[in-house]
C-alpha cells in the first residue's frame, strides 16, 4: 500500500466545512484520550463542559460575557492573519487600551455625562491597542524584525508596566493598600442586562466590530490590498500597494480591537485597574485559535468566540464538579488549535491511498 | 570505484507531462576535459544534468561510466560515482564555518567533532588547486567568489571526478570568473573532468575544450572550441529558420512615449546591470530587446516599472520623469508590465480570477472608490477578459492557480493590454506557452501597437523578435550593441551582437 500526497486543485465550501468539523471531532477524540488517561468518563467530561456552558441560562449569560472580549480581539487577529501578519500580542494590546481608558476615566470622567464618558473611553482605548499594535508593524517593515517575536515581547512589557502603575504611581487611596487603581467614576460603568454581566453596549460594540471587520476584509480596497500582501507579496510589489501604510493601518485595527476589550471588560465588570492577569484571563491567547476556528473571517468570530467562551465557562464547570485540574481548558484549546491547523493541510492537500505495491520504472 | 575516465549519456529523453525536456539526447566527457553545454533557458540543460546527478530519472537511454552501464537513482549514487553538482545557488548553511559545512553529510567523519579530520583534507586540496579560503570563516562572511570555492572544495572532498557547474560564473565579477577558471583549468590537468553550464558565449570560448548546444530539448551542435567561434555558437544556439513576420499594418511611429538617456543600473547583488543605456520607444511601434538574458534585460524592466531604483540617468514618460517611482506611480503614468515570471509576480494564485482580473488596476475607477470594491463592476470586467482574450477557464469564480499557464499569461496580458496602456513593457510573453496561446499573445501585441500603443517587447527568442517587432536593440552585459530593423539585418548579425561585438564589427 502507498499513500500519497498530492496538492487538491479544487476546494468546495462543502468539504470546508467537513474538514472543520472532522478537525474538531478529531481534536474531541484526542482530548477523550487525556480525559481517559486521568481516570475520567470523556463522554461524561466533555458533555458537562457543553452543558456547563450551553445547559442552563446562567451557563449562557457567562457564555456571552466570556465571548466579548474574544470575538473583539479574535475579529482583529483574523484580519491580520489574512495579510499573514502573525500578531501574537492582542494580549498587550488590551492592556495597553485597559491603560488608556483607565486614564481617561480617572482623569476626566468625574467631569462628564455617560453619553460623552463612554465612547470617550472607548475612543482612547482604541488608540492605544493602535499604537502598541503599530509598533511591531514599524519594526517588521522598517528593520526586518519578526512580528512573532515582536509582538509576544511587547506582551511582558505591557504586562509589567500594568503591574508598575497599580502598586505604583496609579495606586487607588480607597483600596486599602491592594494594588488596584480606584474605582472609575459611575458614570464610565457599562449597564447590564439585569441578572447577567452581559452589557448590551459592549455587546453591540463586539457584535458590530466584527460585522465591520468582515466587510473590510471581503469588500474593501484596503482588504483587497491585505489579501494580496498576505497571499504573494511579490504580486503586492508589482501591483505598487504601499506595504508600510497598508500593515501599520492594518495592526492599527487589529490592536485597537484588543484594545476595545480591555476597555470593555474595565467598564463592564472590573470597574477598575488591576493585575493584569485578574483583567485577562488570557483571551489575546485564546482568541488567536477563535480566529484559526472563524476560517480567519471576522464575522466567524461571533460563532467561534462563542464556542470558545463555551469551552472557558464549561470547563470551570468541570473543575468544580469533577475535580479536574485548573489546566484541563488550556489543554482543550492547545488541542483544539492543533487539530485545526492540521486540518488546514487537508484543505490544499488530498490523500490518495493506493494499494498493492509499487514497481519502481 | 575507480576514477572516471570517460563518462557517456546515451540516448536520454525524459518529459515533463507533454513537454519534452530531452530528447535522444548523446553526451560523452572525459577525463581532463571541460565540456560546454550551451543553450537559451528552457533548452533542457538543467534537466539533462540533474538526470546525471540522479535528482531525476530519464524515460529513455541509459548511463555508461568507463563503459560499465550505471544506475543514478539518487544524488548519493551520482556521488558514489564521482560525479559533483555546484548548484547556481549555493547549498551553504549560512551561520556555520567553511570546515562545519564541508563535513555536513560526510560519509567518513566520525561521529564527534566530524570536522578536525577533515582540516588536513582541506588544505592539500587548497593547495593542489589554488583554492584559496579560510576553513574557520562562517560562510556569511565570505563572498560569492569564495562560497563557490567551499561548493568545489566540498565535492572534491567527497572525491568527485566529473564536476557540474551550473552557471558558475552567474554570481561572480570578472576578476573571481578568472580566479575560477585558473582553478578548473588546474583541476582537468589533474584528471578531473567538467561540465560547464552556460549560456555566455564568451566564457564557452575561453574555457571549453568541447562544446555542445542544446535548443528545445535536442543536441543542435556539437564541436571541439578550436572549430568554432562565438558568431557560429549563437547561430547553433538560436537556430536558423526565421519564420515571416505577422502581417501589421504599415505606421510610421509617432511621438516619443519612453525615452531613456545614460541609465545606471546595479542588480540585487551589488554588480552592474544596466550600463549607460539610452532608448526611445514611439507611439505604434514595437522595439525588441533581443540578447541572452542575465544581461541586465530584467533590471532595466524592473527600472521601468517602478520596481528598482536607478543609480544614474534618466526615465521619461511621455516627458514625466519617473523619479523614485514604484509600480503605482509607473501604472498612473500610462505603464503596463507582464512580468517575466508570470505566476510570481503577475497573480495571486490562491484568489479568485475576477479578483486577480483588477490586480494593480483595483485603485482605478470604476473599480474602487477610496473605500470600496466594486464586485459588480469587476466581475463584468473579468468576464470581458475571458471572453475577449480567449482565456479558458468555466468561471470567474475559480482560483487563479487552477488555470494553464497559457491561461494564466492570457488573462495578464488582458488586464494589462484592455486599458489602453500607453507603454506596454512585456517580458518573455510566450515563454513556456503552447503554439496556439504563443501566437495569439503575439497577434494582442500588434494590435495594441496597431492601436497607437508603444511596446517594449523583452524576449530571447529571435523568431518572436523578427516576427513582432519593428525595431531590434540587442543587449549585452548592459549596454546596447546595436539597433535593427527586422528586414534589413542578418540572424547572423544578431547573433554576433548577442556575444558582445558592436554593430560596425559585425
Amino acid at each position: 500500500m502507498q499513500i500519497d500526497l498530492l496538492p487538491r486543485e479544487r476546494s468546495t465550501a462543502t468539504l470546508n466545512l467537513l474538514i472543520l468539523f472532522g478537525s474538531l471531532l478529531a481534536g474531541l477524540l484526542a482530548i477523550s484520550v487525556v480525559f481517559a488517561l486521568s481516570g475520567v468518563n470523556p463522554a461524561l467530561a466533555i458533555f458537562s463542559i457543553f452543558k456547563g456552558s450551553f445547559g442552563s441560562w446562567y451557563g449562557i449569560k457567562e457564555t456571552v460575557t466570556k465571548a466579548i472580549p474574544l470575538i473583539l480581539i479574535g475579529s482583529g487577529l483574523a484580519m491580520a492573519y489574512k495579510a499573514k501578519f502573525w500578531n501574537i500580542g492582542a494580549e498587550s494590546q488590551l492592556l495597553v487600551g485597559a491603560i488608556f481608558s483607565t486614564w481617561v476615566g480617572l482623569n476626566w470622567g468625574p467631569h462628564l455625562p455617560a453619553i460623552v464618558l463612554v465612547p470617550l473611553m472607548f475612543l482612547s482605548a482604541f488608540i492605544g491597542g493602535a499604537l502598541w499594535g503599530m509598533v511591531p508593524a514599524v519594526l517588521k517593515i522598517r528593520f526586518g524584525i519578526n512580528e512573532v517575536i515582536s509582538t509576544l515581547m511587547l506582551n511582558y512589557i505591557a504586562a509589567e508596566f500594568v503591574k508598575f502603575l497599580v502598586v505604583g504611581p496609579w495606586k487607588g487611596a480607597t483600596k486599602g493598600g491592594y494594588p488596584y487603581t480606584d474605582d472609575l467614576p459611575a458614570a464610565a460603568i457599562l449597564k447590564q442586562f439585569p441578572l447577567s454581566r452581559i452589557s448590551p453596549v459592549l455587546l453591540s460594540v463586539a457584535v458590530a466590530g466584527a460585522l465591520i471587520l468582515g466587510w473590510l476584509v471581503y469588500r474593501s480596497r484596503f482588504g483587497y490590498e491585505i489579501r494580496v500582501i498576505g497571499e504573494n507579496t511579490h504580486a503586492a510589489r508589482y501591483s505598487g500597494i504601499n506595504f508600510f501604510r497598508t500593515l501599520v493601518v492594518l495592526m492599527a485595527i487589529s490592536g485597537g480591537m484588543a484594545g476595545l476589550a480591555g476597555a470593555g471588560e474595565l467598564m463592564s465588570i472590573h470597574h477598575y485597574l488591576s493585575y493584569p492577569d485578574s483583567l485577562s484571563a488570557g483571551y489575546g491567547f485564546t482568541a488567536i485559535i477563535v480566529a484559526w476556528l472563524a476560517r480567519l473571517n471576522p464575522s466567524f468570530t461571533i460563532i467561534s468566540g462563542l464556542f470558545f467562551a463555551g469551552i472557558i465557562v464549561g470547563g470551570d464547570a468541570i473543575q468544580i464538579s469533577m475535580g479536574m485540574p485548573a489546566a484541563t481548558v488550556d489543554v482543550f484549546n492547545g488541542m483544539i488549535l492543533v487539530f485545526l491547523i492540521m486540518g488546514d493541510f487537508f484543505i490544499s492537500h488530498r490523500v490518495r491511498i493506493r494499494r498493492g505495491r509499487t514497481v519502481d520504472a | 570505484m575507480d576514477r572516471i575516465q570517460s563518462l557517456e549519456m546515451r540516448g536520454i529523453s525524459k518529459s515533463f507531462q507533454d513537454v519534452k525536456a530531452n530528447r535522444e539526447i548523446n553526451l560523452t566527457v572525459s577525463s581532463g576535459e571541460i565540456l560546454g553545454l550551451l543553450g537559451e533557458n528552457g533548452a533542457g540543460k538543467t534537466t539533462l544534468v540533474n538526470i546525471l546527478y540522479g535528482l531525476y530519472h530519464p524515460d529513455d537511454g541509459q548511463i555508461l561510466i568507463n563503459g560499465e552501464p550505471v544506475r543514478l537513482r539518487s544524488p548519493k549514487d551520482s556521488m558514489r560515482a564521482g560525479i559533483g553538482m555546484i548548484h547556481q545557488h549555493f547549498m551553504l548553511v549560512e551561520k556555520h564555518t567553511v570546515l562545519e559545512n564541508i563535513a555536513l553529510g560526510y560519509a567518513e567523519a566520525p561521529f564527534l567533532f566530524p570536522q578536525r579530520s577533515l582540516r588536513g583534507r582541506i588544505r592539500e586540496l587548497s593547495a593542489q588547486y589554488g583554492l584559496d579560503v579560510d576553513p574557520d570563516k562562517p560562510i556569511w562572511e565570505l563572498s560569492a567568489g569564495e562560497q563557490q570555492r567551499v561548493e568545489i572544495i566540498k565535492a572534491l572532498s567527497r572525491n568527485a571526478d566529473l564536476l557540474i557547474m551550473d552557471e558558475p560564473t552567474s554570481v561572480l565579477t570578472p576578476q573571481e570568473t578568472d580566479e575560477l577558471f585558473d582553478i578548473l583549468r588546474k583541476m582537468t590537468s589533474g584528471g578531473h573532468s567538467v561540465i560547464l553550464i552556460s549560456h555566455k558565449l564568451e566564457e564557452i570560448m575561453d574555457i571549453c575544450n568541447r562544446v555542445m548546444v542544446l535548443r528545445k530539448g535536442q543536441v543542435t551542435g556539437e564541436a571541439r572550441i578550436e572549430e568554432v567561434d562565438k558568431g557560429k555558437l549563437a547561430v547553433m544556439m538560436i537556430g536558423r529558420q526565421i519564420a515571416a513576420a505577422y502581417p501589421k499594418t504599415d505606421i510610421d511611429p509617432g511621438d516619443a512615449v519612453l525615452e531613456i538617456t545614460g541609465l545606471d543600473v546595479d542588480s540585487d547583488r551589488g554588480l552592474p546591470a544596466v550600463r549607460g543605456l539610452s532608448l526611445v520607444v514611439r507611439r505604434n511601434e514595437i522595439l525588441g530587446i533581443a540578447g541572452v538574458s542575465g544581461n541586465g534585460q530584467q533590471e532595466l524592466v524592473e527600472t521601468i516599472t517602478g520596481l528598482r531604483q536607478p543609480l544614474s540617468g534618466s526615465v521619461m514618460m511621455k516627458g514625466v520623469p519617473l523619479d523614485h517611482a514604484d509600480a503605482r506611480k509607473a501604472h498612473t503614468l500610462g505603464i503596463t508590465h507582464v512580468p517575466e515570471e508570470r505566476i510570481k509576480y503577475g497573480i495571486v494564485p490562491n484568489l479568485l480570477l475576477y479578483e486577480n482580473s483588477v490586480l494593480k488596476r483595483h485603485r482605478d475607477e470604476p473599480f474602487s472608490n477610496w473605500i470600496q470594491m466594486n464586485y459588480a463592476v469587476i466581475k463584468d470586467h473579468a468576464g470581458k477578459l475571458v471572453d475577449g482574450f480567449n482565456v479558458d477557464a468555466p468561471s470567474i469564480n475559480i482560483r487563479v492557480k487552477n488555470l494553464s499557464g497559457g491561461n494564466i499569461q492570457k488573462l495578464i496580458l488582458g488586464r494589462e493590454i484592455s486599458g489602453g496602456p500607453d507603454l506596454l513593457i512585456a517580458a518573455h510573453p510566450t515563454y513556456g506557452l503552447d503554439v496556439g496561446a504563443t501566437e495569439y499573445v503575439r497577434k494582442q501585441i500588434i494590435e495594441l501597437r496597431d492601436k497607437g500603443g508603444a511596446v517594449l517587447l523583452v524576449s530571447e527568442d529571435l523568431d518572436e523578435l523578427f516576427m513582432v517587432c519593428d525595431r531590434i536593440a540587442v543587449m549585452f552585459e548592459g549596454r546596447f550593441m546595436g539597433q535593427v530593423t527586422p528586414d534589413s539585418c542578418t540572424i547572423e548579425e544578431i547573433g554576433l551582437m548577442m556575444a558582445g561585438s558592436t554593430l560596425q564589427e559585425a
